[in-house]
């Protein structure tokens, strides 16, 4: 019987000290293999220097369709960014 | 692998001044370390919400209610960063809470202090989180990835915490005489528990040595401390409000501002657990956290039954 085997997601740190970040995905039997795949499909340009892989099936991801009901209300809150309060002149490194 | 091994590709990789990584070796001593500190910074957002918490029934305005809230919600957020930190080390979230709820971690000691006056939350917008911020900026450099990461974040998120404070004594300070004295009040009350939030004099800190070897802690108590007088004087200033400090003056010659005596002795007092509110803070939170009990078994019932 033919398989592609399983689909894995592969998140690369690329650089030292930074968050790992979805880089793409791999096809692959186990986690040993899908790691291979990753290292030999993702960073042969000197591109990492830590990979994760997750199977795909255990990432639940929102519904696009719910995007405007998650994120929107965020936006009216302009209280939670610093340009929105007055400085006194003369204050300094505030 | 053995220790040697450990001892040295760990050494390596902080003589290079590269960061650890979960998976990374890492002495004990470091791992221990940093789970009594990540879960001790962790367990302060969380506290640290309940003196502000007092306040939102109560909020002058509609605006100053809103604002109050979105702070608040960013320190339970910040926590819930932190514990998922020192998770990364090995330690549960089970474990983080037992061992502040049995008094073996410990909470920033500017916590045990209460909010008597609005302007109080005024005082600990500006003062506690401008000195936190002052620690955490120079923390996002700390040696331990996913820690430096989470500071970087929160660093980010703080910056109106201190400005909304900022307002609100501004405010305080354009407005009538009471108005004023309220501000002026606050401002006495928490300047000195504020410069004790940077921990003893570098003479007399006890966890320092492997920590700045370690490079967890990247500028000392003292050095902290001096940054955030320096800069919130001026900030005093400008808006007419003195600091509770008779000995404060500036030294031309260290270019820095000398300062009195900090009292220890009332340090090791409130630590000790006689602060104003060391019992009310933690008798809240663990009624708070054994009534959410019932939450935590209801969605583990749930999702037992629709795995079946």
């Amino acid at each position: 019987m033919d398989t592609q085997l399983d689909l894995w997601e592969v998140f690369i740190q690329k650089k030292d000290g930074s968050e790992h970040a979805h880089a793409g995905s791999v096809h692959a039997s186990d986690s040993k293999m899908a790691l291979q795949n990753a290292r030999d499909i993702y960073t042969r340009r000197n591109e990492g220097t830590s990979i994760w892989v997750v199977p795909s099936n255990y990432i639940t991801a929102s519904n696009p369709e719910d995007a405007q009901m998650l994120f929107d209300p965020s936006t009216e809150k302009v209280y939670r960014h610093p340009t929105f309060y007055v400085v006194p002149a003369g204050a300094k490194q505030i | 692998m053995n220790t040697t091994e450990t001892k040295s590709s760990f050494q390596d990789k902080l003589d290079q001044d590269l960061c650890i990584e979960p998976k990374d070796t890492m002495p004990d001593e470091y791992r221990k370390h940093l789970i009594r500190q990540i879960s001790q910074h962790a367990h302060s957002e969380v506290i640290g919400m309940q003196p502000e918490g007092n306040w939102i029934t109560r909020a002058p305005s509609l605006r100053a209610k809103q604002i109050l809230l979105a702070k608040i919600q960013d320190e339970g957020g910040h926590g819930l960063y932190l514990y998922s930190t020192a998770e990364t080390l090995g330690i549960s979230r089970e474990e983080m809470i037992e061992q502040l709820h049995t008094g073996k971690a410990k909470y920033s000691n500017i916590f045990n202090y209460p909010a008597l006056t609005w302007a109080d939350i005024g005082a600990i917008g500006w003062l506690v989180d401008g000195a936190a911020i002052v620690n955490q900026v120079s923390l996002q450099k700390t040696s331990y990835g996913p820690y430096a990461r989470a500071m970087v974040r929160i660093c980010k998120e703080e910056s109106f915490h201190q400005r909304q404070g900022y307002e609100i004594m501004t405010n305080m300070m354009k407005g009538t005489k009471e108005q004023q004295e309220m501000a002026q009040d606050a401002m006495n009350r928490w300047w000195w528990p504020s410069l004790m939030m940077f921990g003893p004099h570098d003479s007399d800190s006890p966890h320092s040595g492997n920590a700045f070897v370690w490079k967890i802690k990247r500028k000392s108590n003292d050095e902290l401390r001096q940054r955030f007088i320096d800069k919130t004087v001026q900030q005093a200033e400008t808006i007419g409000l003195t600091i509770p400090d008779s000995d404060l003056k500036w030294n031309e010659t260290k270019n820095c501002y000398d300062h009195g005596e900090i009292n220890w002795e009332e340090f090791r007092r409130v630590v000790n657990g006689n602060g104003p509110c060391n019992k009310q803070r933690m008798t809240h939170h663990i009624k708070v956290h054994n009534e959410g009990a019932w939450v935590r078994e209801a969605a583990a019932a749930y999702a037992k039954a629709n795995a079946k």
